[in-house]
């Protein structure tokens, strides 16, 4: 006892401060990593328990179209009595119409493929613009970030006229006589691949920037000297050492075009089976509130695989980095 | 064991008019866009030497050694090692491995796999590459850290992997850009000898770019002194310190007096100076010199002697007044004021114990030093 109070009295001293300033100083540092707290919680948290709640709910033809809708004006026993109807028949249900699970599938194929030919397009957009002269770098990085500044509705919406059969793209061709017949790609997967990759390259291009640029021009050098040509000094060196870019990029295009529904929608017609829209008519055509949000939550379990990885590679690449 | 001194006393293939040049630089210019690096240079390098490029920053040492790695080619000009050109040979197919100034240790390696690195890439077999790797940490007393990444390393630690990776190869020759930059004092001093001996062991080429005299006097056999990408003097440490080429390299190195003056006559072997104000000096050895040119008398500190009395032999003898004392420990510093206005350094080894020194600040002192003390520069 005789000892923590000396060691209270030892941490007043050094602290060299009266207690309510100290107390103050206690509670600014709270409310500081308290704010993210509360953000997340308004924004995040509160949002999820209510959709969720809603795919326990079965549909009704009501406003909100749903039912139990959760109200303490009856009293705690009618609460009680609600919150016993929700059920989970809505999962049960998507397991057993074969459209869920082949929109999750397609949704995830789909994702995943354009994340490579993201990679495989940004990658050397990103090593040029590290390997160029200094004073070049900001113009190459405002080019990447240029798009930004026009509505991706109209972008995508204006891909619509270069991909179409008598569009921009097959008149070039057949003028130049490369094809005969016009190419079909609008409402093709091939379209949605071209729409996401086109769309999500700068979240792919900056973090591998970043990676690269950062690097220390004479590890190549030294990997040279050691008896590396370039391109096997690239794969031993430079490519792992941007690792964690390229994870960063991959699961910033991945995560948002799992769930992508303007791109499908609009570049891959009627043909695409992608989560994304599915969930839109759930909600908008069928008006299927309880089913909708399960679809939603489910998309975001499916989710939080990825974002758990990234988190963790983050951290690793923050101990190595040091 | 025959000692390491023992192999380095003779060695001096520079003397040897039929000793095989290893490496040489022929003529070699090095210009990036209007700047040039090096200027018309040409070196001519020793098997098993340890030759040190010498020089401030800027001065094109870096990029001769670069161009010696591979990662510069020279704009006109030859490098040949062992007698072939080194022209458009790439980095990577050299026999030359170098040590870089910030180590350029792979971060996502270990310790162990860093060291591996060149050994896998020339093929080497795997229990060859183990063998050889063991080798190496011991032979840099790291044994204990070949599972730990460079950033869990000290810099002593880090330079001492750096170095093992550069020569894990045995190449035929290993370039050190800077070292021992990185390390502090203490350390740079315990590794420069640690890196004498172990350039002995392996009987390589080493050829070592720095920026600190010191370094470049304790190890090299040869140091090449650099200015605006030419080579001011090749030479041994004590050949550049005692009898330097010109005033840049004499006043580059080390610290000197230098007295401007003229040749007002010319012995059989030396020369009587007239400096500015008065100031005589006889020389025993004037080079070069001829009569009435214009040339620098240079003298080190410690050929100086501080006397309070004009010493009767002196053949050289100059009066002033005591400007400054720094007591060194191992000596004392003082700058005398000589009556025509130029402050002469002079240092005393302080060989007794005797702190009572007659000489104090304002007092009236005179400086001698013997004919053979000096050097004349014409250049």
């Amino acid at each position: 006892m005789a000892n923590s109070t000396l060691t209270d009295v030892a941490a007043h001293a050094s602290a060299g401060k009266s207690l309510p300033a100290r107390l103050m100083v206690g509670i600014t540092r709270r409310l500081v990593i308290i704010v993210p707290y509360v953000w997340l919680l308004f924004f995040f948290l509160v949002p999820f328990i209510i959709v969720f709640k809603i795919s326990l709910s079965v549909t009704a033809i009501a406003m909100p179209p749903y039912a139990p809708v959760l109200s303490l004006k009856d009293g705690i026993s009618a609460l009680l009595s609600d919150l016993g109807q929700l059920s989970f028949d809505n999962y049960v249900w998507l397991t057993q119409d074969a459209l869920y699970i082949n929109s999750y599938i397609t949704s995830v194929v789909v994702a995943a493929i354009s994340t490579v030919l993201t990679l495989l397009v940004g990658y050397p957009i990103a090593y040029g613009m590290a390997r160029a002269p200094a004073s070049l770098r900001p113009t190459l990085l405002m080019m990447v970030i240029l798009p930004f500044w026009t509505s991706f509705l109209i972008r995508v919406y204006a891909w619509i006229g270069i991909l179409k059969p008598e569009g921009l793209l097959n008149q070039f061709l057949l003028a130049t006589g490369i094809i005969d017949s016009p190419l079909i790609i609008t409402n093709t997967y091939t379209a949605v691949f071209i729409g996401i990759v086109y769309s999500y390259l700068p979240f792919m291009v900056l973090p591998l920037y970043a990676a690269l640029e950062k690097m220390d021009h004479s590890l190549i050098e030294a990997a040279q000297d050691l008896g590396c040509p370039p391109i096997t000094a690239f794969w031993k060196v430079t490519f792992p050492l941007s690792l964690p870019g390229v994870v960063a990029g991959c699961l910033l295009v991945f995560i948002p075009a799992v769930g992508e529904f303007v791109i499908p929608d609009l570049l891959g017609g009627s043909q695409t089976l992608m989560i994304g829209r599915t969930l839109w008519n759930e909600f908008f055509a069928n008006r299927d509130w309880p089913v909708a949000s399960a679809v939603a939550v489910i998309l975001l379990l499916i989710l939080i695989v990825p974002i758990v990885i990234f988190q963790n590679a983050q951290a690793r690449a923050q101990e190595a980095g040091r | 064991m025959k000692s390491l001194g023992s192999i380095r006393k003779d060695f001096a293939p520079w003397n040897d008019s039929n000793a095989k040049p290893y490496i040489q630089f022929e003529q070699v210019t090095k210009k990036f866009g209007d700047f040039t690096a090096v200027n018309n240079l040409s070196l001519t390098i020793f098997e098993r030497e340890f030759f040190a490029l010498l020089g401030a920053s800027g001065c094109g040492k870096s990029t001769l050694l670069r161009m010696l790695a591979g990662f510069e080619e020279p704009t006109s000009g030859r490098i040949l090692l062992d007698g072939q050109n080194l022209a458009g040979i790439p980095p990577y197919r050299r026999p030359v491995n170098m040590m870089f100034q910030s180590y350029a240790l792979f971060p996502h390696m270990t310790v162990e796999k860093n060291i591996a690195f060149g050994l896998k890439q020339e093929g080497m077999p795997a229990p060859e590459i183990e063998k050889r790797v063991a080798e190496m940490l011991k032979l840099v007393k790291l044994e204990a850290f070949a599972k730990r990444k460079p950033h869990q390393l000290s810099g002593g630690q880090r330079q001492r992997v750096a170095l093992a990776r550069s020569v894990a190869k045995r190449p035929k020759v290993l370039l050190l850009d800077e070292p021992l930059g990185a390390l502090d004092k203490k350390l740079r001093e315990e590794t420069q000898f640690e890196l004498m001996d172990l350039q002995q062991q392996l009987g390589l080429t080493f050829v070592v770019v720095t920026h600190d005299q010191e370094e470049a006097m304790t190890m090299a056999d040869r140091i090449a002194i650099m200015d605006k990408g030419e080579v001011m003097q090749v030479a041994t440490p004590a050949e550049v310190y005692e009898a330097p080429a010109s005033r840049f390299v004499a006043s580059f190195v080390g610290n000197v007096n230098i007295f401007e003056g003229k040749v007002i006559e010319r012995t059989a072997q030396g020369a009587q100076l007239a400096g500015a104000n008065g100031v005589q000096i006889l020389v025993e050895n004037a080079g070069d010199a001829v009569a009435g040119a214009e040339v620098a008398f240079a003298i080190r500190p410690e050929k100086i002697r501080v006397s309070s009395k004009r010493p009767a032999d002196a053949a050289n003898a100059m009066e002033g007044l005591v400007y400054d004392i720094a007591y060194l420990g191992d000596m004392t510093v003082y700058h005398v004021k000589l009556d025509n206005g130029q402050i002469v350094r002079a240092s005393a080894m302080n060989a007794t114990r005797t702190t009572d020194d007659p000489l104090t600040w304002d007092d009236r002192a005179w400086i001698s030093f013997r004919p053979d003390a000096g050097v004349v520069l014409t250049r």
